[in-house]
């Protein structure tokens, strides 16, 4: 047995996911309409390439990636595009998204393929890489990541450890434990294939003790030579062991902090659908179009695990699974623990769509009054973070951004822990959603705010020069004027000594007769 | 409605009734103990104190504007009583349950703004106002049953409670005692040492003595029973008992004769009540790991303290307040590290 670390906090729930398991995956039949949104991952949305009336084949690129952190959708059968246009995806924010509305022609008429079964060894990493993308996979464990970008280490960085996340912790949802059963074979083969990629020197599977027959299969199917360089390791079952951060802990004691990638320490990790992928799309040269889909919940007849197209609407699923609506209290996509309720159930399924989860009354705690924080430290003790949740949660209420930051709040991976257990039945992970947004919020606030200050700053600049200038310009008017009044003065006193001079003159001609006057008299 | 659900859809059924509900029920042997020993005075004390605590939360919750459901039956109120009653003196007259209850359901929890906002232990807030009020009466204990059955029967008892008259020939004073902890304080302060008191007054007779250990011991098994159901942490207990048993220890090794032993201070006064049920209100407490250990442990040396020079008869309540007050310093400086970090962030 290889050594596991232990991580801290977690909770053991009920997994409830055997009665998903009872029959093989099956294959949904193509829907009528197909419906393909062009933002399906994390990052830019791609960019329709086809346009409406064009007739497309299973397989063909319809929507182009364009930024590095992107994936491009492919149409997921044969038919003819009849719309391009808003429409309700599944989506926590319940707001519309621009998508490609198939009409399929039933024939499910693939593209030309181009496989690399037997010489993808001879091609080089970044060629690997880029086909990857191409292929347009994305992390099919829930996130929904781009995969080539994780398979694409920065040039200086070698892997040491490439691990694939078996672990699937959330209750209820069993489509990698199902694939694991049935094409272990696939999931190694796509290993192989991201191995070579990455060129990483050792392989795990990261797989909870709480599924053997996936473990046997995995093991069942690795050759002697793959066993000397794959590792299947078997970890204890506890939520959230299937979280990144948690299962690299698990797997090889690394820590990763909030801001960094498990690349900084030579490890590449991805989920086992998206090794199935990343096979198909080099060996056989099929773009992910896709999924499995795990359709369960006590409010469903008949659970069980399907191969979806990507785009079918889940509707057709829940349909497929005699979901009883009058039982039904909500459906969510993913898990318990961290899905989200699914509005619309016109809502097409999408790469990241693991689980539709149809739950009854009896599965939820109903409408409980939340009671004041008491302080017990019950999250703490359960918070595989390691926070002191009872204390964002006291600045989330009190709004102090500065100090629920001290507190570490974006370590939070919002895994719902220290709700599951608060005897308060505080909804903590919304106060922390809350408090992230509201700090998103201000750092584009402020800047904005920086640029309109330096904006106005400016302004203020040009004003003040401006000013300046004018001072400038009135000060030379004023010396100019000073100076042709100078002139103007010198003409003046020319004048007064002029009329001084006559009158000194007048006045001396004057005196002159009047003394002249007086000699008269006097003679 | 249904698109404001949050993850996650499913939760544990734990609540803060359950929890008080599972505090009370950790209480019952230590409680039953305590009436075997010392008669139904506690009882008597214990219906006033649930009746004021109800009365009062309810009063306060009206005033506030505040729903009586959930409010009034979360337990609080109620563990709150229980504590109070189980501090007292079993003879009293009956407005001192009252008053220490009212004083800490009013005062101590409403006025900081009811559940989860008060700073300071409300129990201990209302018995220690009393017993700097009423030093008298909260410090004349009752001796412990004999062959001859309890001090007190339950209907003298009562009519004391309400009337304040003992029966012809009994004096308050020939009836009750200090506690072995406040005699043993006070004769060693008149200098005594420990073995002439243990031999020579009646707190430490046989049944005294026993009866001060059995409640002692069955706190600590209701505790116990506690941590087990993750109500409580082992830390604050371990490091408030650790720290009084330490402290003990070091001065009954340096000088026997005027320090008793550890034992003495583990089993006697209120360290086991207060280790497991007083000092781990978690509202009041320490929220960390390591800060519930510094708790704890600060309250422990206080009780020490207190018990040996001070002049009260226990230090638990003073313990306890003091620390309340450096809760939030304790708290900030004493996160955990968080998962990825090197170590503690310090702010």
């Amino acid at each position: 047995m290889r050594k596991v670390w232990d991580f801290h906090g977690g909770l053991k729930l009920d997994g409830h996911k055997s009665m998903s398991m009872q029959q093989p995956i099956t294959v949904v039949p193509v829907p009528k309409t197909l419906v393909l949104p062009i933002q399906q991952h994390i990052g830019e949305p791609a960019h329709p390439v086809v346009q409406v009336g064009d007739h497309v084949l299973k397989g063909q690129l319809i929507a182009a990636a364009e930024s590095f952190v992107s994936a491009p959708v492919h149409a997921s059968s044969s038919g003819k595009v009849v719309a391009i246009e808003e429409r309700a995806i599944a989506h926590p924010s319940g707001l519309l998204a621009t998508c490609i509305v198939i009409e399929t022609d039933g024939k499910d008429e693939w593209v030309p393929l181009d496989a690399h079964a037997s010489d993808y060894k001879q091609l080089d990493p970044s060629r690997l890489r880029n086909l990857v993308r191409e292929a347009g996979i994305v992390g099919l464990g829930g996130a929904g990541f781009p995969s080539y970008i994780k398979l694409n280490p920065a040039p200086a960085k070698t892997i040491d450890t490439l691990i694939l996340n078996g672990a699937e912790c959330e209750p209820y949802i069993t489509c990698d434990a199902m694939l694991m059963r049935e094409r272990a074979r696939s999931i190694l083969d796509g290993l192989l294939v991201m191995r070579h990629a990455v060129q990483a020197k050792r392989c795990l599977i990261g797989i909870e003790d709480n599924k053997p027959e996936a473990i046997k299969a995995i093991n069942e199917a690795l050759t002697l030579q793959e066993k000397t360089i794959v590792d299947v390791v078997t970890i204890p079952t506890r939520y959230p062991a299937g979280s990144e951060k948690q299962l690299i802990k698990t797997l090889t004691g690394i820590e990763l902090s909030q801001n960094q990638l498990p690349v900084h320490h030579g490890i590449v990790c991805h989920n086992v659908g998206t090794a199935v992928a990343v096979g198909e799309a080099i060996l056989e040269g099929k773009p992910l179009i896709s999924r499995i889909v795990t359709l369960t919940g006590h409010a469903m007849g008949k659970p069980c695990n399907v191969e979806a197209r990507i785009g079918t609407p889940m509707q057709e699923l829940l349909d497929y699974a005699e979901l009883k609506n009058q039982h039904t209290d909500r459906v969510i996509m993913g898990g318990p623990m961290m899905g989200f309720v699914v509005q619309e159930t016109q809502s097409p399924v999408v790469k990241t769509t693991n689980c539709l989860l149809a739950i009854t009354q009896q599965d939820v705690t109903h409408e409980q009054h939340p009671m004041p924080c008491i302080r017990c430290g019950e999250c703490a003790r359960v918070c595989p973070a390691q926070l002191l949740p009872q204390q964002l949660y006291w600045y989330a209420r009190s709004k102090d951004f500065d100090k629920i930051q001290e507190y570490n709040l974006f370590d939070c991976i919002e895994c719902g822990c220290c709700v599951h257990v608060c005897p308060s039945h505080i909804p903590l992970v919304q106060y922390y959603r809350f408090a992230k947004t509201e700090i998103w919020a201000q750092e584009r606030d402020k800047v904005k705010s920086d640029h309109a200050r330096e904006r106005h700053e400016f302004h203020q600049l040009r004003m003040e020069r401006k000013k300046q200038e004018d001072e400038e310009r009135k000060r030379k008017k004023r010396e100019m004027l000073k100076q042709s009044q100078a002139k103007d003065s010198n003409k003046q006193d020319a004048i007064q000594a002029a009329i001084a001079r006559v009158q000194a003159k007048k006045q001396a001609q004057h005196e002159q007769e009047n003394n002249s006057t007086v000699d008269d008299s006097n003679k | 409605m249904k698109q404001l659900i949050s993850s996650p859809h499913t939760v544990f059924g734990n609540s803060v009734t359950r929890v008080m509900l599972l505090v009370i029920f950790a209480l019952v042997p230590g409680y039953i103990a305590y009436i075997w020993f010392f008669g139904w005075g506690l009882l008597i004390n214990s219906v006033l104190c649930i009746a004021t605590a109800l009365a009062c939360e309810a009063w306060m919750l009206h005033l506030r504007n505040k729903p009586l459901q959930p409010f009034l039956t979360d337990g609080t109120a109620l563990v709150t009583a229980l504590l109070i009653a189980l501090a007292l003196p079993p003879v009293l007259p009956w407005w001192l349950p009252v008053l220490a209850t009212a004083f800490a359901i009013i005062i101590a929890k409403h006025l900081y703004g009811g559940i989860g906002y008060n700073p300071f232990n409300p129990a201990m807030v209302g018995y220690a106002m009393c017993l700097i009020a009423f030093p008298k009466q909260m410090t004349a204990w009752l001796p412990a049953m004999t062959e001859q059955g309890h001090a007190i029967n339950f209907a003298d008892n009562l009519r004391f409670n309400f009337t304040g008259k003992l029966p012809e020939g009994t004096g308050y004073d020939a009836l009750t005692q200090a506690t072995p902890l406040d005699a043993l304080g006070i004769q060693l302060q008149l200098g005594n040492s420990v073995t002439e008191i243990q031999t020579g007054f009646a707190q430490f007779s046989q049944y005294f003595g026993v009866g001060w250990d059995w409640i002692s011991i069955l706190f600590l098994a209701g505790g116990l029973f506690l941590i087990y159901k993750r109500i409580i942490t082992w830390h604050i207990p371990v490091a408030m008992l650790g720290s009084i048993g330490i402290l003990s220890a070091i001065a009954w090794l340096y000088d026997p004769s005027s320090n008793p032993d550890p034992i003495f201070h583990l089993l006697g006064g209120a360290s086991m009540l207060g280790a497991f049920f007083i000092a781990t209100d978690p509202v009041s407490a320490s929220t960390t790991p390591r800060g519930r250990l510094i708790y704890g442990a600060g309250i422990g040396a206080i009780t020490y303290v207190i018990r040996t020079w001070g002049g009260y008869p226990d230090g638990v309540a003073f313990g306890v307040l003091l620390m309340n007050m450096a809760v939030p310093t304790i708290d900030y400086y004493t996160q955990p590290r968080v998962f990825g970090h090197d170590k503690a962030d310090k702010p």
